[in-house]
């Protein structure tokens, strides 16, 4: 008994993860009419492959159980019939018109491009989301934000380890949306589960999509096309709200846009651009030039000790600020404020022992933010 | 009129393989090449297993415990390359070399020195696509589908090694299908029209066309990689006014044909194993021959259903959802033939007919996971999840490979002579059985569930699930050692085969001695 109890909690011990997961073996019903009709498609089509099996593998089986020579079954010399053969060519074609009758409907219910209340346009950059609503001069990045320590097993993870982000995308409810996805680097699929959407983010091509969701509350999802090296971390968060809240919300976001404008008159020292860079690195370069700013070289390149973060500044502020087309650095110019600019390639200059003692200042980005 | 006899007669006189290393050199006698496709498969089924070990390994908890996602990435793609191209196709060029001379009673291949040249391209192929993975920046790390613009403008400076090795792996496999074909064709015995033919035969004729109609296109396709990342082409840049689709409009075009030529040749061993182990004709060799036919028509017309997320008009996701619907009433065809075969027959479970049954059940599984794929609103949620890892790991370990097994526990007693021991090979099949099922089975579940496929670490929800499936991928890699243990005992210490050491297996394989002689039908045998 004892001993029974023993083997039972050493392989409990093996599933530790049992006290999260869920063991969720179905796709989920989502939010939206669209999401509902395509679930109830799968069931559809799920059970229909279940009787077929249970047909084809009953015959089966049952063969198997009395036309065994060791039953002393005698093999019939039966092997052509044409009837039996239309048959089960007619039978099978009928079935699948069947199931495309109502797949047909939900592609077309899928292609609705009636009106839309808001459109937001979605790129994909290795490896974050950006949401600009289009009209709105709302415009952010999404980036997730689960600690290293919890990837690298140093720390406890959070329950929604991995799907979690600094800056959901906010969307109210019972608005039709449309969504317009590129990329600005590889393609990327852009694909929350609870809306059925999934699509590709493809650069230099712009891919529509819409959606309206039924209840408030907050999904989650993750990009679904392979985009490099961290393509499992680049989550998506949608935060669902009434129309009052989203308006509000819209609100917030521009008084946040003029509170940063006006950050960058002040005359920021050493240490405020240090800590702020610290931060901007991390959060936007560390995936590629490492947290220690070692890079990964040959393809991406060390930024300690490195002649661009050692030369002049003004270099130093180009390549961040315009990007090298055709590799994954990307032109920061128009993705940071100009006090991210000015803290982060400070902070690359005096940062793991580059020690070039000078500093950039955000007034002076604006200015090469005004000329470009 | 003399001197000719003799000469033919001097010809003819039965010589035995050459000695040493040159033997396997310069061989051109279909055995020896047959045997070296096999074992050379084999080599690579473990290599690109034990990258398949790593995989399960990182993914067996949530966290990056083993490797960085960059390498975790080299892992992925270099696993289904090798698999792929180096144990599924060349396995099935080697069973196509040792059988169908024997089943339509020739000489040996047409091409016997394009056949030598055919093989002793892959090794170079291959160790030039693995050796990528030492150099800077890493091998191939974009996906065995190397989707551009991340297998070109963003990829590490090997991919020019990856491109020239695709390059020398197609040359190689065009070479082997037109072998294949001027074989069937002019060097079947008197007597054996095309309707007479072994259905192996029959399947591999049409994979051999699909292989000479697509493998060009493969070839296409990296060549405008190439020209895109070093002479300054825009085939697949937006900015240069080319378009990263048509990338995988053409890769497509290639791939979904490749997908069946990975699985006409077991439809045909399955179909010669399952009436030998059933004591019975095939049902409907007719409409068997037609079904292939069809399918491989069809499959040229599917290849964007891989594609229904890339945002193609209403008519075009249309077309091919219907089309690929389509595909499966031959398909069905095929599999309520075998079922058929095996109403009424006698049958007997030797190992062969173990691993055909468990092909007909979790072929079926797959095909069925194909139908729901293929309906295309459906399909922007399964796609690129784990449910469509489950759906081709369904078609292609339980179809492709757990057809290579049948086949090689069919004939092995006709190529060495020696009876395996039917006890291993049954613990062989059941381990790899439940293995399987435990590997792949969950993957429907984490998939459906949400989780993206190709990712080093995954959200907690779906911990448990790929704890399972990490077990069962150790289990039935695993097993696979019973396979070689297998093998050498045979060659050690089987007992000697009869001729025909199946109850009343027919065609003219076994006919000949077992071991089948080092030359067989030098005259041909007829047929009625
Ligand atoms: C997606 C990967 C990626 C990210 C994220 C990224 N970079 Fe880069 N970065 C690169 C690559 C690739 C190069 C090399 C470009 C080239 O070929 O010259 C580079 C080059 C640079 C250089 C020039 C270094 C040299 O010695 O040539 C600087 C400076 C730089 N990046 C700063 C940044 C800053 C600041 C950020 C964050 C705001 C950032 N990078 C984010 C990929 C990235
Ligand atoms: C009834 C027949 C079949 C149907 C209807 C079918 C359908 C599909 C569909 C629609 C997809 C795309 C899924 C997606 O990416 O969203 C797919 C993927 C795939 N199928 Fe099938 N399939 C069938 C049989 C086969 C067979 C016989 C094989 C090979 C032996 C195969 C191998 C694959 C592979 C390798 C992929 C994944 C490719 C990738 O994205 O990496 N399928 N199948
Ligand atoms: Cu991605
Ligand atoms: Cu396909």
């Amino acid at each position: 008994m004892l001993q029974n109890v023993r083997i039972l909690s050493v392989l409990l011990a093996f599933f530790p993860a049992l006290a999260w997961s869920e063991w969720e073996v179905n796709m989920t019903r989502g939010v939206t009419d669209t999401s509902a009709a395509i679930y109830d498609l799968h069931m559809i089509v799920f059970y229909i492959c279940v009787v077929i099996s249970i047909v084809v593998f009953g015959v089966m089986f049952w063969s198997m159980y009395h036309h065994r020579k060791s039953k002393g079954a005698e093999p019939h010399p039966f092997h052509e019939s044409s009837t039996i053969e239309i048959l089960w060519t007619i039978v099978p074609l009928i079935i699948l018109i069947v199931i495309l009758v109502p797949a047909t409907k939900t592609l077309i219910q899928t292609y609705d491009t009636a009106e839309s209340d808001i459109d937001i346009q979605v790129t994909g950059y290795q490896w974050k989301w950006r949401y600009k609503y289009i009209g709105q001069d709302v415009d952010f990045f999404s980036v997730i934000t689960t600690p290293s320590d919890e990837i690298y097993n140093k720390a406890e993870k959070n329950p929604n380890y991995l799907l979690e982000v600094d800056r959901p995308l906010v969307l109210p409810i019972n608005k039709k949306i449309r969504f317009l996805f590129t990329s600005n680097d590889v393609i990327h699929a852009w694909w929350v589960p609870a809306l059925a959407l999934k699509k590709d983010a493809i650069p230099g091509f712009i891919n529509e999509s819409s959606t309206k969701i039924n209840e408030p509350g907050i999904y989650r999802g993750q990009c679904a096309e392979l985009c490099g090296k961290d393509h499992g971390f680049m989550p998506i968060v949608i935060k669902a709200v009434t129309e009052s809240e989203y308006v509000a919300w819209v609100a917030e976001q521009k008084a946040l846009k003029q509170k940063e404008a006006s950050a960058s008159q002040k005359d920021w020292s050493m240490e405020e651009l240090m800590a702020k860079g610290e931060e901007v690195y991390n959060k936007n370069c560390s995936a590629c030039h490492q947290p220690t700013g070692v890079g990964l070289p040959p393809v991406f390149p060390a930024l300690k000790d490195s002649p661009i973060a050692l030369g002049p500044i003004q270099d130093h502020m180009d390549i961040v600020f315009s990007g090298k087309a055709g590799t994954g650095m990307s032109a920061y110019g128009e993705q940071l404020s100009a006090v991210e600019l000015a803290a982060v390639v400070t902070y690359e200059r005096n940062a793991w022992g580059n020690n070039v003692g000078d500093k950039l200042l955000p007034a002076d980005v604006e200015k090469l933010k005004g000329g470009k | 009129m003399t001197t000719q006899v003799a000469e033919t007669g001097h010809d003819d006189h039965a010589h035995g393989p050459a000695k040493g290393i040159t033997r396997w050199l310069f061989t051109t006698n279909h055995k020896d090449i047959g045997s070296m496709y096999l074992i050379f498969s084999l080599i690579m089924l473990f290599i690109g297993g034990s990258m398949a070990f790593v995989i399960r390994a990182e993914l067996f908890q949530p966290g990056l415990q083993l490797v960085e996602p960059n390498f975790f990435n080299q892992m992925i793609t270099m696993h289904g390359l090798i698999m792929v191209f180096g144990a599924v196709m060349p396995a099935f060029v080697g069973l196509a070399n040792w059988m169908i001379p024997l089943m339509i009673g020739a000489p040996d291949m047409a091409l016997p020195r394009l056949n030598n040249l055919s093989f002793w391209i892959l090794p170079f192929a291959f160790s030039m696509m693995m050796v990528t993975l030492f150099m800077d920046g890493g091998g191939p790390n974009f996906g065995w589908t190397f989707y551009a613009p991340l297998s070109t403008t963003y990829a590490p400076p090997s991919v020019t090694f990856f491109i020239f090795a695709i390059h020398m792996m197609g040359a190689s496999s065009i070479m082997g299908a037109i072998n294949v074909v001027v074989t069937i064709v002019n060097m079947r015995a008197p007597g054996m029209g095309y309707m007479k033919m072994p259905m192996f035969c029959w399947t591999w004729l049409i994979t051999a066309f699909l292989l000479i109609a697509v493998m060009p296109v493969l070839a296409g396709v990296v060549t405008m990689m190439l020209m895109d990342i070093h002479f300054g082409t825009s085939f697949f840049d937006a900015g240069g006014g080319g378009d990263p689709v048509l990338f995988q409009h053409v890769f497509w075009f290639f791939g979904h044909p490749e997908v069946y030529i990975m699985i006409l040749p077991s439809f045909g061993v399955v179909s010669q194993v399952i009436p030998t182990f059933a004591r019975k004709k095939l049902f409907g060799y007719h409409s068997m021959v037609y079904a292939i036919i069809a399918i491989a028509v069809l499959s040229f017309v599917v290849w964007a259903h891989h594609m229904f997320t890339v945002g193609m008009p209403l008519a075009g996701e249309l077309f091919f959802m219907y089309t690929t619907m389509l595909i499966a009433v031959p398909t069905g065809v095929k599999i309520f033939n075998w079922v058929s075969t095996m109403f009424k027959g006698s049958m007997t479970f030797e190992t062969p007919m173990l691993y055909s049954i468990a092909f007909v059940i979790l072929f079926t599984i797959g095909g069925l996971s194909g139908i729901m794929l293929a309906l295309a609103p459906v399909d922007f949620v399964y796609h690129d999840t784990y449910f469509v890892v489950a759906h081709f790991h369904y078609v292609l370990v339980p179809g492709a490979i757990f057809g290579i097994f049948a086949a090689v526990y069919y004939w092995l007693p006709k190529w060495s002579g020696k009876m395996y021991d039917e006890g291993l090979a049954k613990f062989h099949f059941w381990v790899s059985f439940v293995g399987l099922n435990l590997t792949f089975f969950p993957m429907h579940f984490v998939g459906l569930a949400g989780m993206p496929r190709r990712i080093p670490d995954y959200p907690l929800q779906f911990a448990d699930f790929n704890m399972i499936v990490s077990v069962g991928a150790f289990l039935f890699g695993t097993s696979q050692l019973i396979f070689v243990f297998i093998l050498i005992k045979t060659l050690r210490s089987g007992k000697a085969a009869p001729q025909s050491p199946w109850e009343s297996a027919e065609g003219l394989e076994w006919t000949i001695p077992s071991p089948a002689p080092y030359h067989t039908f030098a005259t041909p045998p007829k047929v009625d």
